[in-house]
């Protein structure tokens, strides 16, 4: 029980800096969505990586490298550090230079104007819908896992309880049900974006970012402690889970083909609508430094521990138990005090949460600003167009709370991947945008709709949401990417150049 | 050689040296507790930050700062 009220004071603290920055919320929509551009290097830096860093980089690497070992660091985490900053070097500070230059808050505005078609907006919102939605399911599946993983019954190899569940006369083994966590965490996050804004995600985000990370290396450190050491710790892992070799059936190990085509994967942050507003919050191009060189180091300090904890967990437990359990679980069993159990949770939830608001807070803006107000001939004031973000975000929180519970038992790891995968593959949409005076609205819509249709096949093929591959080991993101870029080049050949205003107004 | 094409090519040696095959079945450990494999990941990602580290300080694009700075419009998009 104790390990609960630790965690409900930490809702409690989070929810009193929402309301903190809400006393410099300057109540107008525009301060709402981007905070009026007052987010200085640090703050940004620490949004953009809370925000990237979902359950998927705690909960989820830690499974991954459970299932298939240390290969999992380098399928993700290292590309990341040279993928990420290249795009946020070439992508993102070229966009915020035309969004400073010209006003745009969304991609779809500046899609938009770049190629010289209204309708392009319409078919790429439910698209960024639809493939934000795996993110925000990995968040609240994520925090349901962990709270159900800390709280449960804890058992002895042979069955015998340690410790019994915290609610036992709520469920079998007296864990929180994953309905309710995911119940609490959408309340809290709604609470603080609505509270403030931007500000208050901005001001969360920091605030949650710090406390993930420094709660995820007090969970490594009493770990490896309760181990007997890091030596002793590694010696408990299974020899398989310490080399990337592929076993025989494929489940252990990676391949040279799966680990080569993964690094299409990280382009996504190049297409991510929460990150596209981050860009255009910050303050002026050179808060983007920090970011770019700290990004690659931060993500270590994250996914070295948790892969370690993955594979340290390979001889502590059975193979068949679910991947996205294991962390939860490892905390359960070996932090004993139920004080930092109830910490170290908090700072999944907190690394869970500070992904939630961003996304949940971008694509309020983009409905109102991309489609409500898109050609509205009403004049709406500024309050009925935060009633409508508010609106479009609660009906977007209660889908994905719905499919949170229908997908309950897929892994964390390969939703966000199936996530990733689709933003990626729309990066020739944006590189070619920026890059490429002869990129044409005829090769938008062929990348657009190419990757969509590509992307739902592969989905369906993985069964929804689980891990598939094609070829041999290739990754579906790596085909979809090429057809992306295929459709683009030829899409755009086959029509006319844009007008020479729009080259003049871009290049 | 110019600046730009120094960059592109270190990119590309880092995105080579990423497939990093002569650690795939090597089961040693540094230090006695981290795995050749992650240990050598967790390096690049060190060698990445300094790599970008140098780009922002010797091929930061101050022009499109100014371009940005000097757009004589602003107000064509923005959260309405």
């Amino acid at each position: 029980m104790t390990t609960v009220v630790v965690i409900a004071i930490y809702l409690g603290l989070l929810l009193a800096l929402a309301l903190f920055s809400k006393t410099l919320f300057r109540g107008t929509s525009k301060d709402y969505f981007v905070a009026s551009h007052s987010i200085g290097p640090f703050m940004l830096l620490m949004s953009v990586f809370g925000t990237t860093m979902t359950a998927f980089a705690l909960v989820g690497s830690t499974g991954k490298a459970f299932e298939r070992g240390i290969g999992t660091y380098g399928l993700m985490a290292s590309s990341s550090g040279l993928i990420h900053a290249a795009c946020f070097l070439l992508i993102g500070i070229k966009l915020w230079a035309i969004g400073k230059r010209y006003g745009y808050v969304t991609q779809i505005q500046y899609f938009r104007a770049r190629f010289e078609t209204k309708a392009f907006g319409y078919l790429l919102f439910p698209i960024l819908v639809l493939l934000v939605i795996p993110y925000l399911l990995i968040g609240i599946i994520g925090a349901g896992k962990t709270i159900a993983g800390v709280t449960g019954t804890k058992l002895k190899p042979n069955g015998d309880v340690i410790a019994p569940g915290v609610f036992p006369e709520w469920t079998d083994n007296g864990a929180i049900p994953p309905w309710f966590t995911g119940l609490v965490i959408s309340a809290v996050v709604l609470t603080y974006i609505f509270a403030g804004g931007s500000r208050a995600a901005a001001w969360a985000n920091t605030f949650q970012t710090l406390v993930f990370m420094v709660m995820g290396i007090l969970a490594f450190y009493l770990i490896s402690d309760r181990l007997g050491g890091l030596e002793a710790a590694i010696d408990k892992a299974k020899d398989t889970h310490t080399v990337r070799t592929l076993s025989e059936g494929g489940e252990v190990g990676t391949s040279k083909w799966t680990f080569f085509s993964y690094m299409f994967i990280p382009l996504s942050v190049g297409m991510f609508p929460h990150l596209f507003q981050h860009w255009l919050t910050a303050k002026s191009a050179k808060s983007f430094k920090l970011t770019v060189v700290a990004h690659p180091i931060c993500i270590m300090i994250v996914w070295v521990p948790c892969v370690l904890i993955g594979t340290w967990a390979t001889g502590l437990f059975p193979s068949d138990i679910p991947s996205g359990a294991i962390l939860a679980k490892t905390v359960g069993k070996l932090v004993g005090n139920p004080i930092i159990v109830g910490l170290v949770t908090a700072g999944i939830l907190a690394a869970i949460m500070s992904s939630l608001d961003s996304q949940f807070l971008c694509l309020g803006t983009m409905f109102t600003n991309d489609i409500v107000l898109h050609r509205a001939k009403k004049k709406y004031t500024d309050k009925q167009t935060l009633f409508m973000a508010r609106s479009f975000i609660v009906a977007i929180v209660l889908i994905t709370y719905v499919c949170a519970l229908l997908l309950y038992e897929k892994s964390v790891f390969d939703l966000a991947i199936w996530c990733f995968s689709g933003f990626a593959a729309l990066t020739p949409l944006v590189i070619a945008a920026l890059y490429w005076k002869r990129a044409t609205k005829m090769g938008a819509y062929a990348c657009v709709i190419a990757v969509t249709l590509s992307w739902l096949t592969f989905f369906a093929m993985s069964g929804f949401g689980g891990e598939y591959f094609v070829l041999g080991g290739i990754v579906p993101a790596a085909i979809m990417w090429l057809i992306g870029a295929a459709a683009m080049i030829i899409g755009s050949l086959l029509s006319s150049p844009p007008s020479e205003k729009t080259l003049a107004k871009f290049f | 050689m110019n600046k730009k094409r120094i960059i592109f090519i270190v990119f590309v040696l880092l995105l080579l040296l990423h497939q990093d095959c002569w650690n795939w079945d090597n089961a040693n450990l540094v230090f006695g507790f981290m795995p050749v494999g992650l240990f050598y990941h967790a390096c690049y990602s060190l060698i990445a930050a300094l790599f970008w580290g140098l780009v922002m300080k010797f091929a930061w694009p101050s022009e499109l700062e100014e371009w940005a700075e000097g757009g004589p419009d602003s107000s064509e998009g923005g959260a309405k």
